[in-house]
């Protein structure tokens, strides 16, 4: 049979990291996959060299425009890591409230997304609906829906008044059944079954092959978390778990997403209650960084984030290094997608969460001929229409 | 069971550490020649079963700087294997052969730092655009 290629990407405005997927298939079947990247290739680690350690918290938060905190909290872990800087502990229920927000919104979205690529509209409208409340918070008590600001070297920015944690309660209290419904939705759905289940699966071996991180190895049974295995921020301080399914397939994958945001909201609420009883200030007052290396890390809503600083004594670092989730997630795919049927790609290559697979720019193009072409609107009707034929003959 | 850790790579390459620097008790920075550096790895990986977060390459001026870092995810400690190499002749044996995920890092330092990475399965560009001039390195100080 012919081989025929499908690009996949790069640009979508969907995505935070525009990526490009040339996916090799044989009728349906996806027969290799190959990774390009560099679109949006922007030298952060390059300028973070000219910019002093309060800038660079900052130039970091630009790192990446949904989960835009992760990067900062790992950041200041670094920077007080290569100090020995204490932070005060009220600081540190107010970063991990901000981390933990920011996973409820991530991983709302990511749901409502993926709700989208297989044909659950209602589920991707509901989603970002619920999702609102979150950003609203962040606005009340940060003033910004994305790119909050809010991490320092020894403590944060912005303290969270006693006024306003009755109404963070009320939204993360009200995020329960909305969550239940989710879960509902997603565990018992026997179309949703038919089409994840057994879908892109990951096993153990490839996780540590290829050194996969967050959801995306703990669907596959392997329990790292960062916020447990390296304690930082107020995560040792209040009562939650570590989520894992054993299967490593796409439904593995969301049911680790939506049973996390039950842990959010259970360290939210933790860290809330711990704010009325710990008073006293919320910055340590850094003068300045000390010559030396730190490390820094953080489990953004996506895995690990892993920065590398080296300073000289100056006020700028001699070197930034900055690795995302994403760079040991995106790789997986070459794992995952090769096997499956080009209808199960879109949700397979989403199910990383890598900031959303591009699809916008998708087309087929018949390596013989060089004309047949198919759109990013066409791919994911492919996969809604895979999803409606189940659902139809589930019912009949 | 960072000190066991530490103990353990110890005990397997005495001969071979050049410098043991515990910056605090999870993060460990171990200092190795270039020509160790894929044993080294290659036991930690598959014996110890320690995690690659990432490479770090830094231009010093004097050599390129190297830093493997491992993650023992159980105990929260990071190990990162040091290596200096050669500034106008900077190659190293791939380790992408053994860790599959090394092949992005080791390609984005190969053309950010301009670092050969001997025995690597797919050397080409992965952030650079196609019409970057050859021989060009972003992350070099010149």
């Amino acid at each position: 049979m012919a081989k025929t290629i499908i690009p996949v990407g790069p640009y979508h405005p969907l995505q935070e990291e525009p990526e490009f997927f040339k996916l090799l298939v044989e009728g349906e079947k996806v027969v290799d996959v190959e990774i390009e990247l560099g679109y949006n290739h922007r030298g952060i680690e390059k300028i973070a060299e000219s910019k002093s350690y309060d800038q660079v918290i900052f130039l970091v938060e630009r790192v990446c425009g949904i989960c835009s905190t992760s990067h900062p909290i790992a950041s200041v872990n670094a920077l007080e890591d290569l100090g020995d800087i204490k932070v005060p502990e009220r600081a540190l229920y107010i970063r991990s409230i901000i981390g933990e927000l920011e996973r409820l919104h991530s991983h709302l979205l990511w749901l409502g997304l993926a709700g989208h690529f297989i044909g659950y509209n209602t589920v991707w409208m509901w989603a970002w609906r619920y999702r609102e409340p979150v950003l609203d918070i962040f606005e009340k008590i940060t003033g910004n829906r994305q790119h909050y600001a809010m991490m320092k070297v020894g403590g944060v920015r912005r303290d969270i008044e006693s006024d306003d944690i009755p109404e963070i309660w009320k939204m993360a209290d009200g995020l329960l059944p909305v969550l239940d419904m989710f879960r509902g939705a997603v565990m018992d759905d026997p179309v949703i079954h038919a089409r994840l289940k057994g879908v892109g699966i990951l096993t153990k071996e490839d996780v540590f092959a290829y050194g996969a991180v967050g959801p995306t190895a703990r669907a596959s049974g392997i329990a790292i978390d960062v916020r447990k295995d390296d304690p930082y921020a107020a995560y040792p301080l209040v009562d939650w778990q570590v989520i894992t399914q054993e299967e490593g397939d796409v439904f593995a994958k969301a049911v680790v997403r939506i049973l996390e945001m039950y842990e959010s909201v259970k360290i939210i609420k933790g860290c809330l209650d711990k704010l009325k009883v710990v008073g006293g200030e919320i910055d340590a007052k850094v003068k300045e960084i000390p010559p030396g290396e730190g490390i820094g890390r953080h489990e953004a809503p996506r895995g690990e984030v892993f920065h590398y600083v080296r300073s000289d004594g100056s006020n700028r670092p001699v070197r930034y290094k900055i690795r995302a989730p994403s760079y040991m997630n995106v790789p997986t795919n070459q794992k995952s997608v090769v096997g499956g049927t080009v209808s199960d790609a879109t949700i397979t290559l989403a199910a990383v969460d890598p900031c959303y697979c591009c699809t916008e720019r998708v087309s087929v193009v018949d390596k013989k001929t060089g004309k047949k072409r198919l759109t990013g609107q066409d791919l994911i009707k492919l996969s809604q229409e895979k999803t409606f034929r189940l659902r139809s003959r589930g019912l009949e | 069971m960072a000190e066991e850790i530490l103990a353990r790579i110890k005990d397997k390459f005495s001969t071979r550490i050049l410098k043991v620097f515990e910056k605090s008790p999870h993060r460990i920075y171990i200092d190795f020649d270039s020509k160790d550096i894929p044993k080294v790895a290659n036991f930690i990986f598959r014996e110890m079963r320690g995690r690659l977060s990432t490479v770090t390459g830094i231009d010093t001026r004097r050599n390129i700087e190297l830093l493997y870092h491992f993650s023992f995810d159980s105990s929260g400690t990071i190990v990162s294997l040091r290596t200096l190499i050669d500034r106008d002749n900077p190659e190293i044996e791939s380790v992408t052969p053994v860790i599959k995920g090394a092949e992005w890092i080791e390609r984005e330092i190969h053309e950010l730092l301009g670092v050969d990475f001997i025995n690597h399965p797919n050397l080409k560009r992965l952030l650079l655009f196609e019409d970057w001039p050859e021989g060009k390195y972003p992350l070099r100080r010149e």
